[in-house]
C-alpha cells in the first residue's frame, strides 16, 4: 500500500496532541498540590517525558511491537533496538503499514507511554526523591508498560491472537489496562509502598491553585483527542466516532461527579468538574471506538459518579494516593474496560451479544491489574531498599521545591528571598 | 499621637477609604490579614474531604492621627465597615510615643 498522506498527517497530529497531555497533566497534579511542592510535582511529568522519551526510541518500541514475541508476553528488545529497521526498508524508503511510515507510529506510540509513567506521579506527590522517581520511570516503563503494550496491541496474550480471544476478541481501543489500569495499580501499590505524607489525614492538604488544575483539565481532554481520535489509526469516520465518543462521555462524566458531590458535600466544585472530566476521559478510552454515543453517555456518567465516591476511600483504608490515580484512573478504568461487555456495539450484552465479552473483559482487566501490582511491588520494595523513595522529613515539611530542586514557585514560599549575590 | 487601627471585611474597604478621605486623612496603610473572631472560619470541601478554613481574609487599616482626631476617625471607620453581620472586625486606638517623617527627619505631630 502507498503512503497515505490523510491518515500520515493525522497521526502526526495525534501524536502531537497527546505528547501536549502531559505538561497538561503536569498542570492538573501541580494546581492540586499544596505551593510549597508545585514544581517537584510538575517536575515529575517533565521528568518521565525525558527518561521515556528516550527509552522508547532504544528498546520501547521494539519491545512493544517488534517481531518475536516472548511468550506473548513482551517483544525481544534487541529485535528492533535503536529503531534498527524500523524507519528505512532495503530499498531506502520508509517503511510503510497500512499506508503509515512506521516511524510515525513509534512517534504516535512513544506519547502514550510517557504519560501513562506521569499518570503515576500524583500518588507519590509532595515527598518523593526525584532521583528515584526518574530510576522507576525507565524500569517501570520498561518492566510494566511495554509488556502490557505489547500483550493488548502487540498481538501478544491480551490481543485477538491470544487464549482469550477463542471466547472474545478482547477490546481496548486507547488503553483502558495498557495505560489506566497499568497506572492506576501501579499508584495504589506505590501509594502504600511509599507511604504518607507527613500529617495526611490531620493537616490541611488542599490544592494551591485550581484554575491550574481547570487548565491542565483542559489540555489533557483537547489531547485526548489525539489519544482516542488517534487509535483509529484513519481520518476516517471511525476516528469521528472515537472523537465524539470521547466528548460525550466526558461531558457526561462531569455531570456524573458534579451530581454525586452536591448531593453528598452540598457543593458543585471546580475541582469536581476537572476530575470528571478526567474521568469521563479515562472511562471512554477503551470503548472509544466500540460503543455508539448513547452508550458513551452511560459510561461517562457512571464513571463520574463512581470516581466521585471512589476518592474517599484513600481516608477510609489509610494509603495516600494524593491525588486520586487510583479512585480517577483505576476505577474508571476498569469501569470503561469492564463496561465494554455491557455496551460494545455488536458484541456487548445489551447488544445482544451475550456474555461473553463482558466475561474476556474482566479477564482482561484482572490480567492488567496482577501484571502491574506484581512489577510494581517488586521495583517499588527494590527501590525502597536501595535508593529509598522518601526525602528527608526537613524537606518535606519546608518545601520539596527547595530542597530537591533549589526553586520555588512562589515569593512567599522560603522565607528570605532577598538575593544577595548574583553569580553569573 | 494615637495609632487607629482597624480589621475590617475586604469588600468594605473601598468605602472607609473614601469616608476617611472625605473626612480629610491624608494617608493611611492598609494590609492583607486574615483572622478570625465570633464569626469563626467556613469548611471547604476537595473531592470529599472537608477542611475546616479557622482564618478568614480581612484587611487591616492603620491611620495616624491627632490625639483630639482618634474618636472622629474611629467612628467614620466603623459607620464605613458596618454591614450588621458577624464577621465586621473591630476597630482601636492606642497611644503613639512618637512619629518621625522618613523625608525630612522630622518628629511629632508635624510629621503626620
Amino acid at each position: 500500500m502507498e503512503l497515505d498522506t490523510g491518515v500520515t498527517a493525522w497521526m502526526l497530529t495525534s501524536a502531537s496532541l497527546v505528547l501536549l497531555m502531559t505538561p497538561g497533566l503536569a498542570l492538573f497534579y501541580g494546581g492540586m498540590v499544596r505551593g510549597k511542592s508545585v514544581l517537584n510535582m510538575m517536575m515529575m511529568s517533565f521528568g518521565a517525558m525525558a527518561v521515556v522519551g528516550v527509552i522508547y526510541v532504544l528498546w520501547g518500541w521494539s519491545m512493544s511491537y517488534a517481531d518475536g514475541s516472548v511468550a506473548g508476553l513482551f517483544g525481544n528488545p534487541f529485535e528492533q533496538f535503536g529503531l534498527a529497521g524500523t524507519i528505512y526498508d532495503d530499498a531506502g524508503e520508509f517503511v510503510l503499514s497500512d499506508g503509515l511510515p512506521v516511524i510515525v507510529d513509534v512517534g504516535f506510540q512513544a506519547t502514550f507511554a510517557i504519560i501513562t509513567v506521569a499518570l503515576i506521579s500524583g500518588a507519590l506527590a509532595e515527598r518523593v526523591k526525584f532521583s528515584t522517581w526518574l530510576v522507576f520511570s525507565g524500569l517501570w516503563v520498561t518492566l510494566s508498560y511495554f509488556p502490557m503494550a505489547h500483550m493488548v496491541w502487540g498481538g501478544g496474550l491480551l490481543s485477538d491472537d491470544g487464549p482469550f480471544a477463542s471466547i472474545a476478541d478482547p477490546i481496548d481501543f486507547a488503553g483502558g489496562t495498557v495505560v489506566h489500569i497499568n497506572a492506576g495499580v501501579a499508584a495504589l501499590v506505590l501509594a502504600i509502598i511509599v507511604g504518607k505524607r507527613k500529617g495526611f489525614g490531620k493537616e490541611p492538604m488542599r490544592p494551591h491553585n485550581l484554575p491550574f488544575v481547570m487548565l491542565g483539565a483542559a489540555l489533557l481532554w483537547f489531547g485526548w483527542f489525539g489519544f482516542n481520535a488517534g487509535s483509529a489509526y484513519g481520518a476516517d469516520g471511525a476516528a469521528g466516532l472515537a472523537w465524539v465518543n470521547t466528548t460525550t462521555a466526558t461531558a457526561a462524566a462531569i455531570i456524573g461527579w458534579l451530581i454525586t458531590e452536591k448531593i453528598r458535600d452540598g457543593h458543585a466544585t471546580s475541582l469536581g468538574a476537572a476530575s470528571g472530566v478526567v474521568a469521563g476521559l479515562v472511562a471512554i478510552t477503551p470503548a472509544a471506538g466500540d460503543v455508539s454515543p448513547l452508550g458513551a453517555i452511560a459510561v461517562g456518567i457512571i464513571a463520574g459518579a463512581l470516581s466521585a465516591l471512589a476518592v474517599g476511600l484513600k481516608y477510609r483504608f489509610g494509603y495516600d494516593d494524593s491525588l486520586d490515580v487510583v479512585g480517577v484512573h483505576l476505577v474508571a478504568g476498569l469501569w470503561g474496560t469492564v463496561a465494554l461487555g455491557f455496551l460494545a456495539t455488536g458484541s456487548g450484552l445489551f447488544y445482544g451479544g451475550g456474555v461473553n465479552q463482558l466475561i474476556v473483559q474482566v479477564l482482561i482487566a484482572l490480567v492488567a491489574i496482577a501484571i502491574s501490582a506484581v512489577v510494581t511491588a517488586v521495583l517499588g520494595l527494590l527501590l525502597k531498599a536501595t535508593m529509598g523513595w522518601r526525602v528527608s522529613e526537613d524537606a518535606e515539611v519546608n518545601s520539596i521545591d527547595l530542597a530537591v530542586h533549589g526553586e520555588t514557585a512562589y515569593e512567599n514560599i522560603a522565607q528570605g528571598t532577598v538575593v544577595k549575590e548574583v553569580r553569573a | 499621637m494615637k495609632l487607629v487601627t482597624g480589621i475590617i471585611q475586604p469588600h468594605r474597604l473601598d468605602d472607609v477609604k473614601s469616608a476617611l478621605e472625605a473626612a480629610g486623612v491624608r494617608g493611611m496603610t492598609v494590609s492583607e490579614a486574615s483572622g478570625y473572631g465570633r464569626q469563626k472560619g467556613h469548611t471547604e470541601v476537595y473531592r470529599g474531604a472537608e477542611y475546616t478554613v479557622d482564618l478568614v481574609p480581612k484587611v487591616r487599616i492603620e491611620v495616624l492621627v491627632d490625639d483630639a482626631d482618634a474618636g472622629a476617625v474611629t467612628e467614620v471607620v466603623i459607620k464605613a465597615a458596618q454591614t450588621g453581620k458577624i464577621g465586621d472586625g473591630k476597630v482601636w486606638t492606642v497611644p503613639v510615643d512618637d512619629v518621625a517623617r522618613v523625608r525630612t527627619g522630622e518628629h511629632g505631630p508635624g510629621a503626620l
